[in-house]
């Protein structure tokens, strides 16, 4: 059945009664019967357990208790956020089968707010890709064009919005890995300040860097999400006890009389000129509004990218020494314990994954920490710094969020610095552990989406959706991907 | 700067038993991947390295009192190989 597309208005639909959380829940899975086969945006759908969450809300909200505005939405989850008895693979052979005995907090959180957890997405092997091309299981593809990449790792999450098999997804982000995907899609992606959205339950990458964040169709539907899952909590020792933007009351306030620094750093060469020109358009749309445009140059945004390569393989390589044969997924026998964890490890995880723990293991062994990693510690405080002089003459910071629109698949595949590329705009807020934001503003010439990014400061939340919003509504992005159907 | 890696001791170290083909491949790879991130080396001046978490929470315990922890039995359920509420390994140790 036909149902609305966005978070707000099924809300609305629901509480009107002109549908229930159980039509929802149909609508959606009769987009992903007709374009799983094309997208591969799932890695597993719980029919069984989103029927019961469907069937439970839609009895709440008749017995008058209304849990707000999540209340029966169907939501997809990334499958490195872990989900009490549904299994949670990270994309990898070393966690095939693992059925996670607790709820992420997120998890918990969506449940208490009356969603219904559609499935678990696809994504790049523990997040560490810009493609969704790094999945054990195999890659998931755009749904604007299904011979291109949907951009990653949250590729899963961002190709199911973009394609209506889930009204609203989460992702994470380390290095970009929510901003880029949305980018890729036609969706948009957030990326909240480190330390507001709990880390409990989100199989760790980059543990300094890594955030979870919303991927929905709208600036509102982000803010919905993004209000029902942050918020202190105790099981997250980075976790942020003070008080929170309020996202939602600033979606209208306009852009009149705000500074906008324009990141000279971000453009030029390797970007594409529709992306430029888009982004252009765009901040002329915002001077019309009343924005004052200063362009600002942030010279340590030129190293960002050798810095994160050094920083979050270090941290990935010693939060995956867990995956060790031990305690849960793959065990490969060998004679010692030694023998059967290198076996283990070496057959369990995919090449990326091997490639950015051997990384990390040399850029913290001896002889090249204070080279590698300590100097890469240096140039994310010079980020700081930079952003902080830079936030003291403006509100908010734009840039496109991906320097290209999707790439053809396999285009990056053999080239892993040219995947890295990729993420070359996203970065710098992860290092500085800022709130960032992607929504579409148009279409190529090939009808591939294009993202701007919205940078605010730490907390500074309402600022950035004010921008996000105006973006919006300027764009006035309406399209939607037309997904060739497959017979069967 | 050419990086030059030995890339068996940096396989070692992380556990990860791979093929001579393999670490041929990673050996250049990262080479290459080493050599950009060497542009760090680049950075003017030496900025004081503060908290990494940038809005400066550091040093959080909880209150020091019993709580509930996950179920033995279901965390085991989990493991390859688990025994009497333990988890099994090869040995360890040599004779």
């Amino acid at each position: 059945m036909s149902i609305p597309d966005t978070i707000a208005a099924a809300s609305r639909a629901l509480r009107e009664g002109s549908l229930t959380a159980a039509d929802l829940l149909d609508g959606v899975l009769e987009r992903a019967q007709m374009t799983e086969a094309q997208l591969h945006a799932y890695l597993n759908i719980d029919h069984d357990g989103a029927r019961v969450a469907a069937e439970a809300a839609d009895a709440d909200l008749a017995a008058g208790n209304d849990r707000g505005p999540l209340h029966g939405i169907p939501i997809a989850l990334k499958d490195n956020l872990c989900t009490r008895g549904m299994e949670t693979t990270c994309a990898s052979q070393i966690l095939a089968g693992w059925i996670p005995p607790y709820d992420a907090t997120v998890v918990s959180r969506l449940r208490e707010a009356g969603a219904v957890i559609v499935g678990k997405t696809n994504l790049d092997e523990f997040a560490m890709g810009s493609s969704t091309e790094n999945s054990a299981y195999g890659p998931s593809f755009n749904p604007w064009d299904i011979t291109r990449v949907p951009g990653g790792s949250s590729g899963g999450s961002a190709a199911a919005v973009a394609a209506g098999s889930a009204l609203g997804a989460l992702g994470s982000d380390t290095g970009g890995s929510i901003r880029q995907p949305a980018a890729l899609t036609g969706t948009v992606g957030v990326k909240p300040t480190y330390g507001t959205v709990s880390r409990y339950g989100l199989i760790a990458f980059a543990s300094s860097l890594d955030q979870i964040g919303p991927i929905t169709r709208t600036v509102e539907d982000a803010a919905l999400l993004l209000e029902a899952i942050w918020g202190h909590d105790p099981k997250d020792s980075t976790s942020y006890a003070g008080e929170y933007p309020q996202v939602r009351r600033s979606l209208d306030a306009g852009v009149d009389g705000l500074r906008i620094g324009v990141v000279k750093e971000l453009s030029g060469e390797g970007y594409e000129l529709a992306v430029e020109q888009a982004v252009a358009a765009m901040v002329e749309g915002l001077a019309r509004q009343g924005a004052e445009i200063v362009e600002v140059s942030l010279p340590s945004f030129e190293i960002a990218l050798s810095a994160y390569y050094l920083i979050a393989p270090a941290e990935a390589s010693s939060n995956l020494a867990r995956f060790d044969g031990v305690r849960y997924g793959l065990r490969v026998d060998g004679e010692t314990t030694e023998e059967m964890m290198a076996r283990t490890r070496g057959q369990g995880f995919g090449p990326e994954v091997t490639r950015r723990i051997l990384l990390g293991t040399y850029a913290l062994s001896a002889g090249y920490y204070d080279a590698f990693y300590g100097q890469a510690q240096r140039v994310r405080a010079a980020i700081r710094a930079d952003l902080a002089r830079v936030y003291a003459q403006v509100d908010a910071l734009v840039s496109p969020t991906s320097p290209t629109v999707a790439f053809p698949a396999g285009a990056r595949l053999d080239d892993p610095l040219a995947m890295y590329l990729s993420d070359i705009c996203t970065i710098p807020s992860n290092l500085a552990g800022d709130p960032a934001m992607s929504v579409p503003i148009g279409l190529d010439q090939l009808g591939l989406p294009i993202g701007m990014q919205v940078m605010a400061p730490s907390l500074g939340e309402e600022v950035m959706f004010r921008v996000a919003a105006e973006v919006e509504r300027l764009a006035g992005f309406d399209a939607r991907p037309e997904i060739p159907v497959v017979a069967g | 700067m050419p990086v030059d890696i030995d890339i068996a001791h940096v396989a070692r170290l992380a556990r990860l038993e791979l093929t001579p083909e393999e670490m041929e491949t990673y050996r250049s790879q990262l080479g290459v991947i080493l050599e950009h991130a060497a542009r760090v080396q680049a950075l003017e001046g030496e900025p004081e390295v503060g908290s990494v978490h940038g809005l400066g929470i550091e040093g959080v315990f909880r209150d020091d009192e019993v709580a509930a922890s996950l179920d033995r039995d279901e965390v085991l359920a989990a493991a390859p190989e688990s025994r009497d509420g333990f988890f099994v390994v090869p040995p360890a140790l040599e004779q």
